[in-house]
């Protein structure tokens, strides 16, 4: 007997959009279909690998994740580059943890200059992402808006609170930006609105829907990004239909369960191969849930992911 | 599809006699459409009606149980494609491969993770269910003998692999009161398997080169009143088992009666590299797999699924929720902070863990709040200074420390006046409103 499969009636398309200059880009989403459901539409481009460039704090990482990045760790370039030429890096994610207030405290115009000295020496699309605090962000974003004119640098967090400052820097230096909202589908489509409104070029905004990791509340974002995809794709919600970015592998090397040794917890085996399990579950299934962009650390999770994010994007009979 | 209220309401004999204990029929049948009643509480409906309904309300797939006692594992019964829809059901029983041909110590060795790796999280224990014995020597002796081993030394669920009818038969009969999953019905031996299948009573796998050909095997199994099937669609790319386990989860809930039955998933066949197999299991644990067999047990790859397993399983609706109580995070003193928080289990890991970070020992007290979140917790009202203050009389924390400073989150910074109030011996100290920021907070901390 013939068994009939029912299809999805898809009626949207996530916005496929160009990342990066001209000499470095990189384009996402574009999907009219779930993610790898190519039996019923067509996916244009993968998910891509974003790796995560910090520019200080990482005496805190487990040391599987530092070690791969040990002999470049003072300098982001070289970091950036090594991620590149060693790792497959397809965008690099600088994450500005020095200008934290509750930290180092760095200032503006170091950033900047530091964002710049990264987007040049590199030759795929730069993300540069601060530490969710609402003034400082501004105060960093906008100079790294200005320093980084040209390069069409994707820009984040901005957040209902801060956006329109770092919106506007954005649109004056033609910059991509992050809209980032708390794990809520509603507070997500109302940002994006705003940003419209605030005169965000549709194929500059990307979404971040606040993600965590395996043990973290995966399964929240997990939902909230299927219903974003339910609502863009077969709903044609178009203020849902952006890519999303999930920067994922700071929340996974955080937790205690990344760090916890063998000795400490024999239950728990290897803690290297646990930290690179848990990194490449949680992405992956945040790019099953409709992630467009990963940010990721691990060498080994980044291989393994790929791989068989590769097998399932083979074309369907 | 599941008939609506007024579908059911249709056949019901629209007496409104109340005896279901619900005042009218149309209620009675809302109620059955939500899942809230049993068919049987009316004493009027005719057979043919209830015959009817129970067909119509049956599952889009099959719930059933594999083996029996403690560790017996309930499997199917899936309703929807996304977990926001509703939820899913049945977690994803894990198995470990365990052959007969395996050296005598590497058998013992599994039983061991088998038995033992077994995890603690917000009061609720992680462990694997299953063992998937499999024949791989051709001996009936070596297969029973493998079978009996495994039987006495762990409680767990069973599922019996071979090709040969004549094993499986033998390694049934070795444990036919442990209901094991035997595996597996092909078109080359459906009939002799499902003989077996429905004379032992246990439920039974069918394995098929394509979904037609399986749709046509589980079939000819429901004609001979086999009711509990599981389906292996033979695929072992990643690419083909993604895509089989869609389809089977779509079609049954269209109703397609031939492939409503949970799936079982081979890991342990689609790579030699574990690290990827992990992988696979996790994207079956997501998309539909009612069980996974993997080549092995090792802490730093199951563990990671079991959390996965918990997350993507938690009822959207009831928010997994943390013991109320004392947690001594980091062995601490008499003169450690005391942090206060709720009990979502979230709040309580992203917490805990940031203290953790923190390095400095603490008390992390936490409240009650139904599983809500501090945010929201504070906005019903169970989170504020008339319940909290009570919680921290009674908990005894004042046996623990010398100090009277308590650490209230940032977000519950307006209560602060009322704890003074309730709590005049205590100093109440308002922490910061992101977890993330506690490690600094604590390490300025100071007891005097």
């Amino acid at each position: 007997m013939a068994i009939v499969i029912p299809k999805t009636i898809y009626n949207g398309k996530v916005k496929e959009i160009k990342l990066g200059s001209d000499m470095q880009a990189v384009s996402v989403g574009g999907e009219n279909c779930f993610p790898f459901y190519l039996f019923e539409g067509a996916m244009p481009h993968k998910p891509v690998i974003a790796m995560e460039v910090w520019d200080s704090g990482t005496e805190d990482w487990p040391v599987a994740a530092l070690e791969p990045f040990k002999d470049v760790i003072s300098d982001p370039a070289a970091w950036a580059n090594k991620c590149i030429s060693e790792y497959g890096a397809e965008m690099i994610c600088l994450q500005l943890v020095s200008t934290d207030p509750n930290g180092m405290n760095r200032g503006a115009t170091e950033a900047a200059a530091l964002a710049k000295k990264v987007a040049d020496a590199i030759n795929v699309p730069l993300i540069v992402w601060g530490t969710a605090n609402i003034e400082k962000d501004t105060e960093v974003l906008r100079a790294v808006a200005e320093a980084c004119q040209g390069k069409n640098i994707i820009l984040g967090p901005l957040e209902e609170k801060d956006f329109k400052k770092i919106g506007a820097a954005a649109i004056g230096y033609h910059q991509t930006v992050i809209a980032s909202s708390p794990i809520d589908i509603n507070l997500a489509k109302q940002l994006n609105i705003l940003m419209g409104n605030l005169g965000i070029p549709e194929n500059a905004l990307l979404m971040d829907p606040t993600v965590s990791s395996i043990g973290y509340g995966i399964e929240y974002c997990y939902s909230v990004m299927e219903r974003i995809r339910a609502a863009g794709l077969t709903q044609s919600d178009d203020k849902l239909q952006y890519p999303l970015i999930c920067n994922i592998s700071k929340e996974t090397w955080k937790a205690k369960e990344a760090k916890v040794t063998e000795q400490e917890d024999p239950l728990m085996g290897d803690a290297k191969k646990r930290g690179i399990l848990l990194e490449a579950m949680s992405a992956l299934i945040l790019a099953l849930a409709g992630g467009n962009i990963l940010v990721m650390r691990h060498p080994e999770a980044i291989k393994l992911i790929k791989g068989i994010l590769d097998e399932l994007y083979v074309p369907s009979k | 599809m599941p008939l609506t209220g007024i579908e059911i309401f249709k056949l019901l004999p629209k007496t409104n006699c109340g005896k279901c204990g619900v005042p009218t029929c149309l209620a009675f049948a809302m109620q059955l459409a939500a899942g809230k009643a049993d068919l049987n509480a009316c004493p009027t409906v005719s057979e043919e009606t209830k015959a009817k309904l129970s067909e119509a309300s049956a599952p889009p797939i099959r719930p059933l149980t594999i083996g029996t006692g403690n560790r017996a594992i309930k499997v199917g019964g899936e309703t929807v494609l996304f977990r926001h829809e509703k939820r899913f059901e049945n977690p994803t029983g894990l198995a470990i491969l365990i052959t007969d041909t395996m050296a005598e110590s590497d058998v013992e060795a599994r039983i061991n993770r088998l038995n033992n790796l077994i995890y603690d999280r917000v009061g609720l224990t992680l462990r694997p269910e299953m063992a998937a014995l499999r024949a791989d020597s051709g001996k009936v002796e070596s297969f029973v003998a493998l079978i009996n081993k495994v039987k006495t030394q762990s409680d767990c669920s069973l599922i019996l692999i071979s090709q040969d009818a004549d094993i499986l038969t033998a390694g049934v009969k070795a444990c036919a009161e442990r209901k094991p999953l035997i595996y597996a019905a092909t078109a080359a031996n459906a009939a002799t398997i499902g003989a077996l299948a429905r004379e032992a009573g246990c439920p039974v796998a069918v394995k098929g080169a394509n979904l037609d050909e399986i749709a046509g095997l589980t079939d000819q199994l429901t004609k001979i009143g086999i009711k509990d099937i599981v389906i292996d669609s033979g695929a072992r790319s990643v690419k083909q088992v993604f895509e089989d386990q869609i389809f089977i989860r779509k079609a049954a809930l269209a109703k397609t009666r031939s492939l409503g039955f949970p799936t079982i998933v081979f890991a342990c066949d689609m790579t030699q590299d574990p690290m990827k197999e992990a992988l696979i299991a996790s994207l079956a644990i997501a998309k539909y797999a009612a069980i996974v067999v993997l080549s092995d047990f090792q802490g730093h790859a199951l563990f990671p699924l079991l959390v996965e397993r918990l997350n993507l399983y938690t009822d959207p609706q009831k928010p997994l929720a943390t013991k109320e109580g004392i947690y001594e995070i980091g062995g601490p003193n008499e003169n450690s902070p005391v942090l206060l928080t709720s009990n979502f289990s979230l709040t309580y890991f992203i917490v805990s863990g940031e203290i953790e970070n923190s390095k400095v020992p603490a008390y992390l007290l936490v409240k009650d709040t139904e599983g809500l979140s501090v945010m929201t917790a504070w906005a019903a009202g169970k989170f504020v200074a008339d319940v909290i203050a009570p919680f921290v009389k009674k908990c005894g924390i004042t046996d623990k420390i010398k100090h009277r400073k308590l650490i209230i989150p940032g977000y519950a910074a307006s209560e602060s006046g009322g704890l003074e109030e309730e709590l005049p011996d205590w100093k109440i100290e308002v922490g910061p409103r992101e977890a993330a920021h506690i490690p600094a907070y604590l390490k300025t901390w100071k007891a005097q």
